[in-house]
């Protein structure tokens, strides 16, 4: 008997039988919903911060200038100055073995003004290291050159909003622009990142020169002196353990710095990459944890197709007995029932996947997450469902095709 | 007619019931030519249930041999049995068995479905048949539209479609009125003519009268093998009063 003649009985006792198909269905219909809903919005939260990590940029590591304790107060990260520039090339010189780069950076407010037009903004002085350690790329114009470096030249590469908010849908490229009136000539563009995990705009930002911003737009002569800077931003080499290489850098910069041991650091490091690593982990676990939840409802689903599918067997025990006598084999009458129960968790769990994908769409839409629907979540999900319909509708089956002719004829 | 349809040789057959083994049937030898048609009679427990599983190879034998159509099977393997019931069997039951909610076209072509027949193969024959049993008009109608005469002919299609060498029958006039019970035996009579070897068990005298041969079975044994000159029920329903027919 070929296959689609099976398939054809099969679908025609599903029809006789509408709700309690429908019913039963039902079960694997949740299952593979939930399953697909969960891995959508687990997903979707994982790629949120994978995308956060990618703005912020591979690997990377902060060194701040501690806050001082000499007044007993302590002053905010950064606000204070013990790292220097020179930290910096010797961290990028000595532990070349585990850092990709590390780039000094001073940080300043202030009003860049354009003609009438005027935006309050964050600005960095850099070193082309920076560019590199913090994966910007341009969106127009150049980088710095060298000798703009060493001469403190007065222009500035600029963030995607600021070049909005200033130029609107001009290009900026050449036009002066002022900061706490110095004018800068504008040579570049930054290719847009959108927002930090903590929800900042990374592209409301203006960089300089690191010289430029030192000596002409901050303008404090104690700093010009120590050439300290307010960060240095590192990136770990990959493969590296980051907590290694975190070592390391402490361990050099204790050094530079003549601390004892005992004594406190005077930087703070932090490691964004290890904490947003932690984020994604919690995330996924998560999503793995509703995954779960949701396969157990596949599960229940499965031993409801069971349970209707011995029912379905004890009540058609004659025609059981029929077709043997008109010359079914018991391969043929487990192949029946077996196809009996695939096609209701197939069916079951393609319906459940288009619930599952309106679901996640809705859940998105309502409550703001991100979702990701998944191409191979799909897949499983539904061979999972096929799965299950084989698994839980092997013995049912097999207790019908082991019936006797004469004993299943006789059933009343 | 030369080679006997069926040969049986010291045929029996014991049950295990609990501890005991109960003989069902005990060692029947018999032949049955082609084209007979034979009635087996016997009270409840005498073995001709067992003997009639046995005839339709739905059972196999504790001993004794069966050759059916010229071949031994009585050690066959049960997919090989269900080969050889699709192809040389048809079967007839006394609550007609059709397949519930499936029209009697659908319910006569499933044996053929079993044979990997195209769908128009199985349309064909099935249509035939029907027709054979004069229920051209009704192919479409679920059993539950039928009535119990009309039930047993689709049921007797449905044993016919397949061409079979014998058919079987299990008191097919048990669950009908007496007229419709004699319209069935008519048809099985003119089934008869047309070359099909008929064994009908039954408990009625009047209906084992229609049969050219009687076997009594009776403590799993035969114990009367009469040959009898048949009653043709076609004449006897020409002399009852008109009735609605079924």
């Amino acid at each position: 008997m070929n296959f689609l003649a099976t398939l054809a009985i099969a679908l025609k006792a599903l029809r006789v039988n509408k709700l309690r198909s429908a019913l039963t269905m039902l079960g694997i219909i949740i299952g593979v919903a939930a399953v697909i809903v969960m891995i959508a919005v687990g997903s979707g939260a994982r790629a949120q911060v994978e995308a956060q990590i990618k703005s912020l940029g591979a690997n990377l590591m902060m060194v701040f200038s501690a806050s001082s304790t000499h007044t007993g107060a302590r002053a905010a990260v950064g606000t204070t100055y013990s790292i220097s520039e020179d930290d910096a090339y010797a961290i990028g010189r000595e532990l070349s073995d585990v850092i990709a780069g590390a780039a000094p950076s001073l940080r300043g407010n202030g009003q860049i003004v354009f003609g009438n037009n005027n935006w309050s903004t964050t600005f960095y002085g850099v070193t082309p290291e920076y560019f590199d350690v913090r994966e910007w790329s341009l969106a127009e114009g150049r980088f710095f050159e060298p000798a703009e470096l060493n001469g403190a030249a007065k222009v500035a590469i600029i963030g995607r909003t600021v070049a909005t908010s200033l130029f609107g849908d001009e290009s900026p490229i050449d036009q002066v622009v002022r900061i706490r009136t110095v004018p800068l000539t504008i040579v570049g563009v930054l290719a847009s990142k959108g927002q930090s995990p903590g929800g900042n705009d990374l592209d409301d930002v203006v960089l300089l020169p690191i010289t430029t911003a030192r000596n002409r737009v901050l303008g404090a002569t104690a700093l010009a002196k120590s050439r300290s800077v307010g960060s240095i931003q590192i990136k770990v080499r990959e493969g590296v353990n980051s907590q290694v290489a975190e070592e390391r850098v402490r361990e050099l910069l204790r050094q530079r710095h003549r601390l004892q041991a005992g004594q406190d650091d005077d930087f703070t490091l932090r490691n964004l990459t290890e904490i947003l690593q932690a984020r994604e982990d919690s995330s996924r676990v998560m999503a793995l944890l509703l995954a779960a939840v949701a396969s157990v409802s596949l599960l229940v689903g499965g031993i409801g197709i069971m349970n209707i599918m011995l029912v379905s067997v004890t009540e058609r025990t004659r025609e059981i007995g029929l077709r043997r006598a008109v010359g079914a084999t018991g391969g043929d009458i487990l192949r029946q029932f077996l196809i009996e129960a695939i096609t209701l968790s197939l069916i079951g769990g393609l319906v459940g996947v288009l619930l599952g994908m309106g679901g996640a769409k809705l859940i998105g839409a309502l409550a703001g997450w991100p979702i990701q629907l998944s191409a191979t979540a799909t897949l499983l999900s539904v061979s999972f469902a096929a799965a299950i319909g084989i698994f839980f509708g092997y013995y049912p089956a097999r207790q019908a095709a082991r019936m006797s002719p004469i004993e299943a004829l006789r059933h009343e | 007619m030369s080679a006997p349809l069926i040969r049986i040789a010291g045929l029996a057959k014991e049950y295990r019931l609990g501890e005991t083994l109960v003989p069902a049937l005990q060692g029947v030898s018999l032949e049955i030519a082609r084209g007979s048609f034979v009635a087996v009679m016997g009270p409840s427990g005498s073995g001709k249930s067992t003997f009639m599983n046995l005839l339709g190879c739905l059972d196999l034998p504790s001993a004794g041999q069966y050759w059916l159509d010229g071949e031994e099977v009585s050690r066959l393997p049960d997919d090989a049995l269900s080969v050889l019931r699709n192809r040389k069997i048809g079967f007839v039951f006394q609550h007609f068995n059709l397949l519930p909610r499936t029209s009697a076209l659908d319910n006569v072509s499933l044996p053929l479905l079993y044979r990997g027949m195209t769908a128009a193969e199985r349309h064909t024959n099935a249509v035939q048949r029907l027709r054979q049993v004069g229920l051209a008009e009704r192919m479409d109608h679920h059993p539950s539209q039928l009535s119990g005469g009309q039930q047993q002919r689709v049921a007797i299609a449905r044993a016919l479609v397949g061409n079979p060498a014998l058919v079987l029958a299990d008191e097919p006039t048990g669950a009908l009125d007496s007229r419709t019970g004699i319209e069935i035996m008519a048809l099985l009579q003119q089934l008869n003519r047309e070359g099909i070897t008929v064994v009908l068990v039954t408990h009625e005298h009047d209906i084992a009268a229609y049969a050219d041969r009687i076997i009594h079975f009776r403590d799993g044994r035969v114990v009367d093998d009469l040959t009898n000159s048949r009653r043709d029920a076609g004449a006897d329903l020409a002399a009852l009063p008109a009735a609605t027919s079924a």
